[in-house]
């Protein structure tokens, strides 16, 4: 097979040329020696410094317990953003169970799209080895799309403390419990799950229990005295409810937010969990350990992109 | 009670599932059919009309005509039972989704023929559940479709009281894996379901005539002694759920109705002559005990596995109830079975099984919000089928054992010993349509659709006189489904292959071939992964199911996003996922016409990785297809599922360039 080139993938996405897509994801999804070159390459041209800023994609965290009805919700949203002429990525995240090595990816099936629209890309990926991880594919796919697509979706599941490698990498972060999930509601008043930016409560077809939901979840998080979280409640079967307010409060939030401090913690992220995924904790401890590599990275340049990070981590083993 | 009837007793109502081309055609064929002794009529409409597409719409291509009859209006009703008098016929219609239509067609027609719709009797299949479990042929989601259904109960009783507005089926459960247990299980929760939707629709005191009216449509595998005990226990649960839920205290309204189509899952495209034995065994499953015995039977043909039975084929399965019914002594006898302490034994362990399933349903929530966990635990329970027989360890002659065989020549004819329908058909068929649209009074249709719309959107009243109103109007088929579809919205049902278990101990093939997939995917820079797709309005799922569930046990990354898609939206799905290799699964007859378009469709949007192909495939249409692109073709005599995943990752280690094992 012939070996998919990173700079000219980067130069599409950086012309907005959308049908990059597949040939990114294949790209950074590869293993071997050549296709990581590639993909330095190809993280290199969509970098800040290579686009003059930040990428101006969304990058929405979608997360939550299984079967809670993330990948319908979504479905719904696609088809919203469309209509407002927004292009969307969905990178799903499926937490099947690979002890075969293989994994049977379903977030796609509940997704509707129109085929002949190259405004929408969907792509399925197994997840790592712990619930809610990212897999260091996605983190670069993410970064990359976002250069291209106006929004890009990562959906994952998590639920407590599992969603930190979403909330790391992701703008704004969504929250979807369905209706009488009471370990969301426990883990927010105990404090054990981080506060979302975003808490969807889904299935309000279903009615009372629905709205009973809603109202718990902004108690608890009154408890902690959180109020800025916006808590809505949506219907992804016919007829949708909620969708638009849900894409309100997601642009509400972006535009509160500090997104080019939330994207140089992302890439310093990135950069620790794919130094991680290559050279171990051993790796990390030639490094001095996990604290001393992340305050080596907060001391870089904040525009410094993510293959140079890990190559800076790497000289440092080396050194010590 | 004296071992000998008084008088012998009647036979069953005799039926042959037919339908097909056109309703001309089929009119001529159900004409010769009840010439030949056949007492009763079962309509095989095709899939645009099961899921309300008419013959031009995008949707229906290369289905038309296909697997039955199109029926797209009044029109083609009519042409359909021309000269059978409806006021003396009992007509089964296998139509779910848009089974509220086609009575209100049959309404129609009967009235063109003097015959009041008081006066008619049959049976809508009707049943929802069964097809988002195991059939496919469903539009709405599952709110609307269960108030469809207890709309149609509620007319019927009080309009149309000889009719059967549904048969909760079984019989698709067991086609798509069901243990006997899960079989009895899945549709008395089904059954609960529908009388509790009806319950809302029906005054208190017409339940008992509600109850009267629900029949089933159940499956007899070849195993025929327990299959006969899954019949009595369903009666017995039938008849507790009568009193107990329902209130019921007439003896005639609490029997357990059923119609039966024998198993046909069983049946083999290996030696294909032996599946006339299985038949007749799987027949006396349902006629053997007097006290569960079927109401109405239909056969399946030797040629099953092979394609669309003949004529001949469907006669020679009529003349098997005919042999049964008229020239033994089986109808001589009261219940052969009463006393017999061994079907008193697997009665009991079958009731014991399938409450304690009910009970897990119930917990779901019952049978509609338990749609994906009983799909899940079906395709689940058939990876479990296939593998005992890929292990040997469930013996299917001339398949798995005593496979020497001289040549058939049952299959030597030119015409491969099946039925093929004329492509040409559709055509017809689009015109035909084109030309009733433009011959109506367009402003009565439209009036009829907006009324139509209004009562869809409305919380209580009953979608049956707007539906007759519409068939009357001229309406299609297509228009109806369409204007409910936006009322309703639409739905894609689960797959249950995320859910089902690895065989993590397979065979040592098994673990060899994890290896080389691991080898290869290694060298290809990431995971093989393989999609599976279903083109077209196929419901057969099982297949591409199997093999989407073995090709992650082997290893692969696989993207399966269940039945009907069209050849884009595939294309599209393995541009997006960086595929290795599609399989496409294809078991409706119509792989001449969407096999090449998916493949089209792939090389258009640079997609350049090799496609396989299974399902019933006729070996004439090998050739063409392989001419079209396709790498390798699979059909049911391949059992092997793992040797299947063998070709496959040898193909896509081939086309990327890797060396092969060592
Ligand atoms: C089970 C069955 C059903 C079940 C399906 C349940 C389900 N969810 O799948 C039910 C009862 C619902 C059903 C319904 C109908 N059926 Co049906 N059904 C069958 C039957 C008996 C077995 C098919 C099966 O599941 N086999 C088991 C699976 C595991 O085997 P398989 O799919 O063949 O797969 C194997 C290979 O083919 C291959 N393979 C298959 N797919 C793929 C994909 C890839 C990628 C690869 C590599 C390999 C591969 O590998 C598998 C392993 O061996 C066949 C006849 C027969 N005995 O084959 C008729 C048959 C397919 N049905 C038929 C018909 C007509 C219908 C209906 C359309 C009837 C009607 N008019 O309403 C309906 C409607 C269904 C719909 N919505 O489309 C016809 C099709 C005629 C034709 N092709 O010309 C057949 C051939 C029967 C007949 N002779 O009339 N059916
Ligand atoms: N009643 C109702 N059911 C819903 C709604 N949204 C999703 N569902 C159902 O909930 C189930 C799970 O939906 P998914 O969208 O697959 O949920 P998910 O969170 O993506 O699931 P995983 O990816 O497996 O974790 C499906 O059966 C959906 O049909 C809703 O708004 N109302
Ligand atoms: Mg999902």
């Amino acid at each position: 097979m012939t070996q998919l080139d990173g700079s000219a993938l980067a130069a599409r996405l950086r012309a907005g040329d959308r049908t990059a897509a597949p040939d990114v994801l294949n790209l950074v999804e590869s293993r071997t020696p050549a296709a990581r070159v590639q993909a330095d390459a190809l993280l290199r041209g969509v970098s800040p410094a290579a686009l003059g800023a930040e990428a101006g994609g969304h990058v929405v965290g979608v997360t939550g317990p299984p079967g809670a009805g993330k990948s319908t919700l979504l479905s719904e949203l696609v088809r919203a953003w469309r209509a407002a002429g927004r292009t969307v990525a969905v990178l799903a995240v499926d937490p099947s169970s690979r002890r075969t090595g293989g994994a049977l990816l379903g977030d796609r099936a509940r997704i509707a799209y129109d085929p002949r629209d190259d405004g929408v890309f969907i792509r399925s990926t197994a997840a790592a080895d712990r619930l809610g991880g990212l897999a260091p594919s996605t983190r670069a796919a993410a970064t990359a799309l976002a250069a291209a697509f106006d929004v890009v979706v990562v959906e994952t599941v998590g639920v407590g403390q599992s969603e930190t490698d979403i909330a790391e990498l992701a703008d704004t972060v969504a929250v979807v419990v369905q209706p009488g999930s009471g370990d969301t509601l426990q883990f927010l008043k105990s404090g054990i799950m981080e506060i979302p930016d975003v808490l969807v409560v889904t299935k309000a077809d279903l009615g009372d229990i629905a709205l009973r939901a809603r109202r718990d979840l902004s108690a608890a998080l009154r408890s902690v005295g959180e109020r800025e979280t916006a808590v809505l409640a949506v219907s992804s079967v016919a007829p949708a409810t909620g969708i638009d307010e849900l894409i309100a409060a997601l642009d509400a939030h972006l535009a509160h937010t500090d997104v080019a401090a939330r994207r140089v913690r992302a890439r310093r992220a990135t950069a620790l969990a794919d130094f991680t995924a290559e050279h171990g904790e051993r790796g990390l401890r030639a490094l001095g350990g996990r604290r001393e590599a992340q305050r080596w990275l907060a001391a870089q340049n904040p525009a410094c992109d993510v293959p140079s990070l890990v190559g800076g981590l790497e000289a440092r083993t080396v050194s010590a | 009670m004296s071992h000998r009837l008084p008088e012998r007793d009647k036979p069953w109502m005799m039926r042959t599932y037919a339908g097909h081309s056109t309703a001309a055609k089929s009119n001529e064929l159900y004409r010769s059919n009840l010439a030949k002794g056949q007492t009763g009529l079962s309509i095989a409409f095709d899939l645009p009309t099961q899921t309300g597409y008419d013959p031009d719409d995008e949707l229906a291509r290369g289905e038309v005509g296909k697997v039955g009859v199109p029926v797209a209006h009044a029109g083609d009703m009519a042409a359909l039972l021309d000269g059978i008098p409806l006021d003396r016929m009992n007509t089964s219609m296998t139509i779910n989704a848009t089974a509220a239509w086609l009575l209100a067609l049959y309404v129609v027609t009967a009235e063109s023929q003097g015959v009041e719709q008081a006066q008619l009797s049959g049976t809508t299949q009707n049943d929802i559940i069964k097809e988002f479990l195991a059939r496919g042929t469903y539009a709405f989601p599952p709110g609307p479709s269960m108030r469809l259904i207890a709309d149609m109960i509620a007319y019927t009783v009080e309009e149309i009281p000889k009719w059967n507005p549904i048969n909760i089926c079984s019989y698709h459960l067991q086609e798509a894996g069901a243990t006997p247990v899960q079989e009895i299980a899945y549709a008395m929760s089904n059954a609960i379901a529908v009388l509790d939707a009806a319950r809302e629709r029906v005054p208190a005191d017409r339940m008992s005539a509600v109850f009267a009216r629900i029949s089933f449509f159940v499956n007899a595998g070849v195993r025929f002694v327990e299959e006969h005990a899954k019949l009595r226990a369903m009666a017995v649960l039938w008849e507790q759920l009568g009193r107990e839920r329902y209130g019921v205290t007439d003896e005639k309204a609490l029997r357990f109705r059923y119609g039966v189509q024998v198993n046909s899952l069983g049946l083999t495209e290996s030696q294909p002559e032996n599946n006339v034995q299985r038949i007749v065994l799987e027949a006396l499953a349902v006629t053997l005990g007097r006290d569960a015995r079927a109401r109405a039977i239909q056969l399946p043909a030797w040629n099953e596995a092979l394609g669309l039975p003949r004529p001949w084929d469907q006669q020679w399965s009529l003349r098997i109830q005919q042999v049964l019914a008229f020239e033994t002594d089986l109808l001589e006898y009261p219940d052969i079975f009463e006393g017999s302490k061994v079907m008193e034994g697997l009665v009991g362990e079958l009731l014991e099984g399938a409450r304690a399933e009910m009970a897990v349903v119930a917990e779901h929530g019952g049978a509609v919000k338990g749609v994906d966990y009983m799909k899940a635990a079906l395709v689940d329970s058939h990876r479990e089928r296939i593998r005992r027989i890929e292990d040997g360890e469930q013996i299917v002659v001339g398949l798995n054992r005593f496979t020497e065989s001289e040549a058939s020549p049952l299959v030597e004819g030119v015409d491969g010993g099946i039925m093929t329908v004329d492509p040409a058909g559709e055509a017809q068929q689009i015109e035909a349509v084109r030309a009733w649209r433009s011959g109506r009074d367009q402003a009565a249709t439209d009036a009829a659709l907006a009324e139509l719309a209004r009562v869809a959107a409305s919380e209580g009243e009953n979608i049956m006189p707007a539906t007759i109103a519409a068939a009357r109007a001229g309406v299609t088929t297509g228009e109806w489904s369409r204007t409910l579809r936006e009322v309703f919205g639409e739905f894609r049902a689960p797959t249950g292959v995320g859910d089902a278990a690895a065989s993590l101990n397979g065979s040592a093939d098994l673990a060899a071939l994890r290896d080389e997939v691991d080898r290869v995917s290694e060298a290809l820079g990431r995971r093989l992964k393989i999609l599976v797709g279903k083109p077209g309005l196929d419901g057969h799922s099982n297949g591409a199911e199997q093999i989407a569930v073995r090709a992650r046990d082997v290893g692969m990354d696989v993207v399966y996003e269940g039945i009907r898609l069209t050849p884009e939206q595939i294309a599209t799905s393995a541009l997006h996922e960086g595929v290795h290799v599609v399989g496409l699964s294809i078991l409706s007859g119509s792989h001449l016409e969407l096999i090449p378009a998916v493949v089209t469709q792939l090389r258009e949007r640079g997609v350049d990785v090799p496609v396989v192909v299974g399902g019933i495939i006729p070996d004439a249409d090998v050739q063409p297809l392989k001419a079209a692109g396709v790498a390798a073709v699979y059909t049911p005599k391949d059992f092997d599922i793992t040797r299947i995943m063998q070709d496959i990752v040898r193909l896509v280690a081939e086309r990327g360039g890797v060396s092969t094992a060592a």
